[in-house]
């Protein structure tokens, strides 16, 4: 008889280690998936899509059930794992009787940061994070609610986009002053944000949250300088939080995350976890590729293969239609590097790529992305850029044009 | 005065540019442009046009013309004047400065592009009314000594034969003559010659150029050295029995005197040889080949007019054809090849200081004629001061006044730098122009007059064959632009003159030039147009071309001398010895080479008007130097890097090309460049002063130079709708391109000040491309989908060319493609580069030429057939047999041939 296999979570990261393991242990696990969200897991990323109306939601799903089915996976969606008995080895399910395991892995996702600002209780204040949140911003959209949100990282760009496309008026509040600033460099964040206002999204940057006023209801947003917008809802996406409370109330050690090993196990034999609940080497990714490359290093493990899972080189990729951005390594240059740089606003183009010691070190690219995955290659493989350093900036195609000639 | 024929037909006229004189069709459209042909009824080009010719419509623009009468203001600003204001302004400063200072403080300075009225009245004003002699033209510096040389042989400037002797002649002797880029034309005549009756063609020049290319043989002589070829060439015509006994009796003098001086110059084979440069079987084999063909025709341009010896060169040239007499027969003649589309006609009028008027000179029975016939009492009695000693009067301020028209001898002049200076020290300095810029417009003129330009004047100019042709308007006269003629009359009726320049047509001064010509003439002169000294205004009008002399009640004269009748006193020629071959100059440790200049084959003088096209601009864009490589290695220089040139006179920077074409120990730099288009390339300024004792043609082709090479970091080009002020610290060069003006540049500042200095001149729609770490940065500023601007700097090693961005550059709507990939430099797909061009007249570029050559194309004739490359002017076909040659293809395919 296979040995059980529990994952708790049904999102993208699980879905990913079903589909590797499957390729790699087949029939060597029973795998269960047990999962809060009422619904087959879907593809997060394009919720935005779906709230822009550029995607249907069905369309988002990752798997169709059969799919699941045809691996042996026991899905239990609308689950709520209430707690993990790690020496006996079972999970309690609100409701329902405890589902043993003989291994476990954590793939609990993230929640919405939620300011802790006086209001932010109030009806009508919500986050951007699943189906049910885009279902709450498609209404207040289809009835032109004006709608604030807080945040102007790529979530938040990415909900005031959806609402936005929607139909609703949206003003978007950055603390910072200016967006994606853990992405971005001032000039890059700066064609963002003309490029943003021009789908329609007023944008206020250094906008401090005071409070949230209202009686009952969400009414206004006022602003720490005394400022105040008008709102009839607010969106939190300000920043994600791991959901590491089922861990850590079973004694798994956590920090800002599960604490993982290069194996993706957690302090605890046969329990591992992966995804933006897992902290590895200090990191909590906050993005779908490091989950998937955790996912495929886990099903090594899993088969009984040596694996090790060495942290992600991470990319940033907005996904606004029309308003391409992209960001990866180091983008901002230093002391020790260089940085080469296009421009052409007016064609709501910026590009920068940063070499240190001969080697490409990051890349900020905003309007003209097509380049993307080959630098992030590059910034990967660290191989020295020497020979493609002239033409680089104009892709790949320019450049081996250039290397043949 | 002018008038346009409104169904706008094709008119037929006459070429601006070199001597030749080729006929041209111009159609015009209506709107100021024009399609141009070559007139296939003209008989000095019969329907051809060289590149430079064939891109006379794209000159026709109206940038950069000067449209109004303009004034110095007291802020030192040029500002719009009213005609009668600007008139009468140089009326009343000239009469004053002449009522203070005589005659003598005044002077004009002429063109060999001013028509043959325009000069005739100019001549006419200061010599017969002003009273001063002090007219010259810049033909000084171009065939003066050709002058010098035919008045003391002949005793007239007189050139013999015709274009009809290239085309018969069985030997073509070039003496410092680059015909092939400088007389294209007439280059293709004598080829065309080669290939259907088997000429032999000569080429002897320090400079193994285009022309040298296609010689039978090539003559290397050492610089100056000229007279002494020809001296051992007379001595050898005289110890083989080659000599025309006979003429040599009846119809000359001095014989004998010039063969034993000839003796002690060069007194045989081997003597020429250790005098020229040249090994004893070249000298032997152009003796043997001279020697032994009755029809040659010796043909002579710059590289011998251009000398301080010029006139000796000459006579030294003209010995050898009286001795044989070879001379005004069917293919057998001395040829001056002029290098003005009316230098001729200049000379006709007599409009330089050592000529009077009419082929008549400051003797004084003859001055006596012309005073009687311009009823002028105040007639010039003496030679004037010709051009080099004219501005070095200027500079110290003995002429006071100076009137310059149609030339820019700011940039021309030997020792330019100082002529420019000279300008500025003018009380009162007139200048008849057609462009709001140049140098000599630059040096501080008082007035500016806007003289008609060509295409819109009306009038006649002749060529190097004596053949008077009309150039006639088929333009709209632009502004307030009139003919030089009738500004000169102006200034004359203000003067007090007015009977004496009441013309109310080219004509009517036509016709008064003509009788001066027959002015008790019976013979006596060999220019006489008498025949036309009543010609209507119609048939004025419909002049076709004709050579001269027309004695009225003779027709029919071709040739002269064949017979003698030569127009000494004794109507014999004169044999003249010349002295021995000496440059005026020392080489010496601090100047161990000798500067020589000369022309590029798509480029006229200061480029004016070649200068605006793109197509004539995309041959060789850059003023260069060229380096004999054993002298490249020796100084230090690489081939496409930058050197610093110095002589005792200036200092220029241009590009270097190491060729083994340049003799060792020579430089050779073009003439072209001014500072209107590029930073520091005035060649003339490098230029010696020191001049001819009789032509007074300076000595512009050995001047002792040094060189050294000049390093930059940074390379690159930038391209714009509107001429650009580059920074001070830039080299630059700048050329028409399509859609506006490219410039070459190099430097060494930091590429952020270019960045500075790009933003304050473009537009706010920027593009920008830096890698400063690499030291690239490019950008670019566009306007309503078009580049406006851009700007590419990058390492000096590895800059790359400026060709994809002038197709890109010439785009009207840029797609979103192009402008992305506009500052990678790289062709967008399916946008292939063709290269630099190397046909002008049908714009085929080097890459798409050497494709067919790779494609088998063998012979230039094939890649004609297949891109029409040198199939009109043919002045590119030396080049693609150099591709041809360079790629190995031909050399295969002719093996194959003998082979089969």
């Amino acid at each position: 008889m296979s040995e059980s296999l529990v994952i708790v979570g049904n999102g993208m990261a699980a879905a990913r280690l079903v589909d590797e393991l499957a390729r790699v242990a087949l029939g060597r696990y029973a795998i269960a998936v047990i999962g809060d969200e009422p619904r087959l897991a879907y593809n997060r990323v394009l919720l935005s899509s779906v709230l822009a109306g550029e995607t249907a939601s069905h369309e988002i799903e990752l798997r169709p059930a059969s799919w699941w089915r045809d691996r042996g996976v026991t899905l239990k969606y609308g689950c709520a794992v209430s707690e993990i008995d790690v020496g006996r080895r079972e999970l309690k399910i609100a409701g329902e009787e405890s589902v043993g395991f003989s291994k476990l892995v954590l793939a609990t996702g993230s929640s919405p940061l939620r300011l802790d600002v006086p209001g932010a209780g109030l009806s009508g204040v919500s986050s951007f994070r699943d189906s049910r949140d885009v279902d709450l911003l498609l209404a207040l959209a289809a009835a032109k609610k004006r709608v604030v949100v807080i945040g102007g990282g790529l979530l938040g760009l990415e909900a005031a986009y959806g609402v936005a496309k929607a139909g609703a008026p949206v003003t978007l509040l950055h603390l910072m002053d200016r967006l994606m600033e853990r992405q971005l460099d001032a000039p890059a964040a700066a064609l963002l944000k003309s490029l943003v206002e021009k789908k329609g999204i007023d944008v206020l940057l250094n906008a401090n949250t005071a409070r949230i006023l209202g009686q009952s209801r969400a009414e206004a947003v006022e602003l720490a300088d005394g400022r105040q917008i008008d709102a009839d809802a607010v969106i939190f996406a300000a920043g994600i939080r791991p959901n590491v409370a089922l861990a850590k109330e079973a004694g798994i050690a956590v920090n800002r995350g599960i604490v993982v090993d290069d194996r993706l196990q957690t302090g605890t034999d046969d329990i591992f976890a992966l995804g933006e609940c897992a902290e590895h080497r200090g990191i909590c990714y906050g993005l779908v590729e490091p989950a998937y490359e955790q996912a495929k290093a886990l099903a090594q493990h899993l088969a009984g293969r040596s694996a090790a899972y060495q942290g992600s080189v991470v990319a940033t990729n907005l996904k606004v239609s029309g308003v391409n951005v992209f960001s990866a390594g180091e983008f901002l240059a230093t002391d020790r590097s260089e940085a080469i740089v296009f421009s052409d606003v007016r064609r709501g183009t910026y590009k920068k790529l940063v070499i240190e010691n001969g080697r490409l070190a990051g890349a900020v690219l905003v309007g003209d992305t097509a380049d993307g995955r080959w630098y992030l290659e590059l910034i990967r493989n660290r191989e020295n850029i020497a020979g493609v350093r002239r033409d680089m900036m104009f892709g790949r195609a320019a450049a081996s044009l250039a290397a043949a000639a | 005065m002018t008038s346009v024929d409104p169904a706008l037909r094709a008119i037929s006229t006459t070429c601006p540019y070199c001597g030749v004189g080729c006929g041209v069709l111009a159609t015009p459209d209506g709107s100021g442009a024009a399609a141009i042909s070559g007139d296939p009824a003209h008989p000095a080009n019969f329907g051809r046009l060289c590149s430079k010719g064939s891109a006379l419509g794209e000159t026709l623009g109206l940038e950069n013309r000067l449209l109004y009468p303009m004034i110095r203001c007291s802020n030192g600003a040029m500002e719009r004047i009213a005609w009668t204001d600007a008139l009468d302004n140089v009326a009343h400063r000239l009469a004053h400065i002449v009522a203070r200072d005589g005659p003598g403080a005044v002077a004009f300075y002429l063109s060999g592009q001013l028509l043959t009225e325009d000069y005739y009245v100019a001549n006419k004003l200061m010599k017969g009314f002003i009273g001063s002699p002090n007219v010259d033209t810049n033909s000084r510096l171009c065939m003066a000594s050709s002058v010098a040389g035919h008045r003391r042989a002949f005793g007239a400037d007189t050139v013999p034969g015709t274009y009809e002797d290239l085309d018969e002649a069985d030997l073509l002797v070039l003496v410092g003559s680059n015909a092939a880029w400088c007389h294209p034309i007439l280059f293709q005549r004598m080829m065309a010659n080669k290939q259907q009756r088997g000429a032999q063609i000569v080429v002897i020049d320090p400079r193994k150029t285009d022309t040298a290319e296609a010689a039978d043989l090539f003559l290397g002589v050492k610089p100056g050295t000229d007279a002494a070829l020809f001296a051992g060439l007379l001595v050898h015509l005289a110890e083989n029995n080659v000599l025309d006994c006979d003429y040599i009796e009846h119809h000359t003098s001095g014989f004998d005197e010039a063969l034993a001086h000839a003796r002690g110059l060069a007194g045989g084979v081997t003597a020429t040889a250790l005098a020229t440069g040249l090994s004893e079987q070249e000298v032997a084999a152009f003796f043997r080949l001279f020697a032994a063909t009755p029809r040659v025709v010796t043909l002579y341009s710059q590289g011998v007019n251009q000398s301080a010896q010029g006139t000796d060169k000459v006579n030294a040239i003209l010995n050898c054809h009286l001795a044989t007499g070879r001379i005004g027969k069917i293919g057998a003649s001395p040829f001056s090849l002029t290098g003005q589309p009316n230098a001729m006609g200049g000379r006709e009028v007599g409009g330089l200081a050592n000529q009077l008027a009419a082929h008549m000179n400051f003797t004084p029975p003859e001055i006596d004629r012309v005073r009687r016939f311009w009823q002028a009492p105040r007639i010039a009695t003496h030679e004037g001061l010709k051009a080099v000693q004219m501005f070095e009067a200027i500079g110290r301020g003995e002429i006071k006044a100076l009137w310059v028209m149609g030339t820019n001898p700011a940039v021309s002049l030997p020792e330019a730098d100082a002529a420019r200076r000279a300008l500025r020290k003018l009380e009162l300095l007139v200048i008849s122009e057609n462009v709001l810029s140049n140098d000599t417009v630059a040096a501080g003129p008082h007035v500016l007059f806007p003289a008609l330009a060509w295409g819109e004047k009306s009038g006649t100019v002749t060529n190097s064959e004596r053949r008077i042709s009309r150039q006639r308007a088929f333009l709209p006269v632009p502004g307030e632009a009139r003919p030089d003629w009738w500004i000169v009359s102006e200034i004359a009726k203000r003067l007090g003159f007015g009977a004496a320049f009441d013309y109310g047509s080219a004509a009517a001064i036509f016709r008064e030039h003509a009788a001066l010509s027959a002015f008790e003439n019976n013979g006596s002169r060999d220019f006489d147009i008498g025949a036309l000294s009543d010609v209507s205004d119609e048939a004025f009008g419909a002049l076709t071309p004709m050579l001269w002399p027309q004695r009225a009640g003779e027709t029919g004269q071709q040739r002269f001398f064949a017979g003698g009748e030569f127009f000494t006193g004794d109507r014999k020629a004169r044999f003249v010895a010349p002295e021995p071959p000496m440059l005026r100059t020392e080489i010496h440790e601090g100047r161990p080479l000798r500067l020589n200049t000369g022309r590029i084959r798509d480029q006229w003088h200061t480029m004016t008007r070649t200068g605006t096209s793109a197509r004539l601009g995309s041959h060789l864009p850059e003023p260069f130097v060229e380096v004999h490589p054993d002298d490249a290695a020796r100084y230090g220089l690489a081939d496409g890097s930058f050197a610093r040139i110095t002589t005792d006179h200036g200092q220029c920077t241009l590009k270097v090309v190491v060729t083994a074409k340049q003799q060792r120990g020579m430089l050779f730099a073009p003439i072209h460049w001014s500072q209107a288009n590029a930073s520091a390339a005035r060649v003339g300024a490098l230029v010696a002063p020191l001049t001819d004792p009789f032509s007074g043609q300076p000595e512009a082709k050995a001047t002792p130079a040094s060189i050294a090479p000049y390093n930059y970091v940074f390379r690159g080009f930038a391209l714009s709708r509107k001429p650009l002020s580059l920074p001070d610290h830039a080299w630059w060069a700048r050329a028409a391109i399509g859609g506006g003006l490219g410039y070459l540049i190099a430097d060494n500042a930091d590429l952020k000040d270019w960045s500075s200095w790009l933003r304050s001149v473009a537009g706010d729609e920027l593009a920008e491309y830096s890698d400063f770490g690499d030291g690239v940065y490019r950008a670019a500023s566009f306007a309503d989908g078009a580049i406006e601007t851009c700007l590419f700097l990058g390492p000096a090693r590895d800059a790359g060319d400026w060709e994809v961005a002038k197709e890109l550059f010439a785009v009207a709507a840029l797609t979103d493609e192009q402008r992305r990939l506009l500052l990678s430099g790289k062709p967008v797909q399916g946008l292939a580069s063709t290269g630099p061009i190397v046909c002008a007249c049908f714009g085929v570029g080097r890459t798409t030429i050497s494709e067919t050559i790779a494609a088998g194309a063998g012979s230039a004739a094939e890649i004609g057939a297949r891109l029409k490359a040198g199939t009109n002017c043919g002045s590119c076909i030396p080049e693609l047999k150099r591709l041809i040659a360079q790629s190995g293809i031909g050399h295969k395919h002719g093996k194959l041939a003998e082979a089969s």
